[in-house]
């Protein structure tokens, strides 16, 4: 258990130079895996075989060929990124017998890295949900307390990594679904900017949002694993032909005279007044440390979820179209005809959100509707973008909560879709304007954790794993563990 | 904006969606809810706002077109639900 709480840097380091095997780390984290899984339901496939065997391999280099910069390091991987040999299901019945001819990028990086992949991570189906509930195949509870969600859509990437059962995971992010579930279960979260990380293999829901990120335990390590992924790929044309700086040499710890603006509608109605509490103290936490801490207004944030709702879910219904059982995934049985077999397949594979969304996404672009729904979000979307680029004139960092309320109870609001839409009402905006955002440990509320969210410009990364680096190195909110 | 049942039958033809009678009833009212917390953007005036369809200033991305290796046909077919000298096989398009 020990070996699994240390730092990534510090752990590769012990690996590349010999001093520990890969197999050694890689059973310490199944056996982990075995002995909480149980409890957490944190994945949908664990590949014992391939990673004792990809151990193996690492641990028989010769010692002077050279090490990876995650050498050895046991990672897990959400169920939406494709892997090569690897049944990925987007936990969804239409694709419960996929198994892909290909790595996505992401995962090939890791690869390339020489981390061990162990296994696939459970999610909302097709990462349509904000609380892992909308899996097809099972549910995730939070390592915190099993009575309650792990947050969503990453929910599996996130409890994993809280419940110690691998180092790090990544997960991916449309609206917040990497950062709602760090913060529910005591992790860091890291959204990129949109483009940032290739998208190449990653099940698509809504195009324009989409993200990869790390899920990891602290933010060095969130570091070293965006480092990893990041960069143009001419597999995907919307992945940017930005350079990728140094991410471990921004964590310099001072963040004296960094200007943190605090929107007044992040800390507003609907906030738990225990989430506040935390947010409040971490932003005092900040000015102790030399930052300046300023309200500012974003007035467009109210609209964000209405927009998203149709922005994503306009995007899902022509994404999704792909899914016709006639080259890969489930095909319905005993249709007579080619329309058939798409309205029996898609019905059949399809769970309940995945539906509604679709219904969604198709209402808004019909015919008669496209202007008054999809048109009109897209010019919101432009309205929400300014606010941050008008924050961003003159401010460094944004900083608010990730959610409005600690993890909630399973069963609790699956009922009710839109108030499970407003969970997300602190990542959304961010996600529509596509800069960066880190969602890392700030304190419990009645033993249930609570996320600080940290937004940056555009392509700065740097700026925002440096501001939450000295933050949680001025604090011990992130040591804290649950005890399973 | 109210949603009937009919609307939503529209819908899900258009999405190639079968729904059994109680996902209508059920959809009808959870569209219809959703819908009308949406309409809230009406209180926006964006006369004269450019839509934004992606955050990125990037348009078209070229390359020269030049000839790559593909999967191999084998490949691309490994998980096809059913195939048949090379391709892939579907019930009758007409009847």
């Amino acid at each position: 258990m020990s070996l699994l709480r240390m730092r990534l840097p510090e752990l590769r380091d012990r690996l590349a130079r010999g001093e520990l095997r890969v197999a050694d780390l890689v059973d310490a984290s199944l056996r982990r895996i075995r002995e909480t899984e149980e409890k957490i339901g944190a994945f949908l496939l664990v590949d014992e075989e391939g990673a004792r065997r990809e151990a193996e391999r690492l641990d028989s280099l010769p010692a002077d060929a050279p090490r990876g910069p995650l050498f050895g390091l046991p990672a897990g991987i959400k169920d939406n990124m494709v892997t090569e040999g690897l049944v990925t299901t987007c936990a969804s019945r239409f694709l419960a017998n996929y198994r892909p001819i290909y790595d996505a990028t992401a995962v090939r990086k890791l690869k390339d890295a020489q981390a061990v992949t162990v296994g696939k991570l459970n999610m909302d189906e097709f990462a349509m949900g904000s609380s892992t509930e909308n899996s097809a195949f099972k549910l995730t509870r939070n390592p915190w307390d099993t009575e309650r969600v792990p947050g969503g859509s990453s929910g599996g990437s996130a409890a994993a990594v809280a419940a110690g059962q691998v180092l790090f995971a990544l997960g991916s992010d449309t609206g917040g679904s990497i950062r709602q579930p760090a913060a529910y279960c005591g992790v860091v979260g890291l959204k990129p900017t949109y483009g940032r990380v290739s998208r190449y293999g990653l099940v698509a829901f809504a195009s324009s949002l989409d993200q990869i990120g790390p899920i990891t335990r602290n933010v060095e390590d969130a570091a070293y694993v965006l480092q990893a992924i990041a960069g143009h790929d001419p597999l995907d044309s919307t992945s940017a032909a930005v350079d990728v700086p140094d991410y471990p040499s921004a964590l310099t710890g001072d963040v004296k005279g960094l200007r943190i603006a605090v929107p007044r509608e992040y800390m507003g109605e609907g906030i738990d007044p225990r989430v506040k509490a935390r947010v409040l103290e971490a932003l005092k936490k900040f000015e102790s440390l030399g930052a300046t801490v300023e309200e500012v207004s974003m007035p467009h944030t109210d609209y964000a979820v209405a927009t998203y709702y149709i922005l994503a879910s306009s995007e899902a219904s022509s994404n999704l179209a792909r899914f016709d059982g006639v080259r890969y995934g489930v095909r319905a049985e005993g249709v007579e005809n080619l329309a058939e077999l798409y309205l029996r397949s898609r019905s059949e594979g399809f769970g309940p959100e995945v539906k509604r969304r679709i219904m969604l996404g198709t209402y808004a672009l019909s015919s008669g509707y496209y202007d008054a729904y999809y048109k009109k979000a897209q010019k919101v979307r432009t309205l929400i973008k300014r606010d941050f680029d008008r924050v961003f004139e003159t401010f460094d960092v944004i900083a608010g909560p990730t959610a409005p309320t600690p993890a909630f109870r399973i069963g609790e609001k699956i009922g009710d879709p839109l108030t499970m839409y407003l969970n997300d009402i602190c990542t959304i905006p961010v996600s529509l304007a596509g800069a960066p955002a880190i969602s890392v440990p700030c304190g419990l509320a009645d033993g249930l954790p609570v996320g600080l969210q940290i937004i940056g410009k555009p392509f700065d990364e740097a700026t925002v794993l440096r501001a939450a680096h000295a933050y949680e190195q001025a604090t011990e909110h992130h040591r804290l563990q649950p005890a399973l | 904006m109210d949603i009937t049942v009919r609307d939503v039958e529209h819908v899900a033809l258009l999405a190639r969606l079968e729904l059994s009678d109680r996902e209508k009833e059920l959809f009808a009212g959870q569209l219809g809810a959703i819908l009308r917390y949406i309409e809230k953007l009406n209180e926006l005036d964006t006369d004269g706002v450019e839509p934004t369809s992606h955050v990125l200033p990037i348009s078209n991305v070229m390359r020269d077109d030049e000839p790559r290796p593909s999967w191999p046909l084998d490949k691309v077919l490994e998980n096809a639900p059913d195939k048949e000298d090379g391709q892939f096989k579907v019930p009758a398009v007409l009847e």
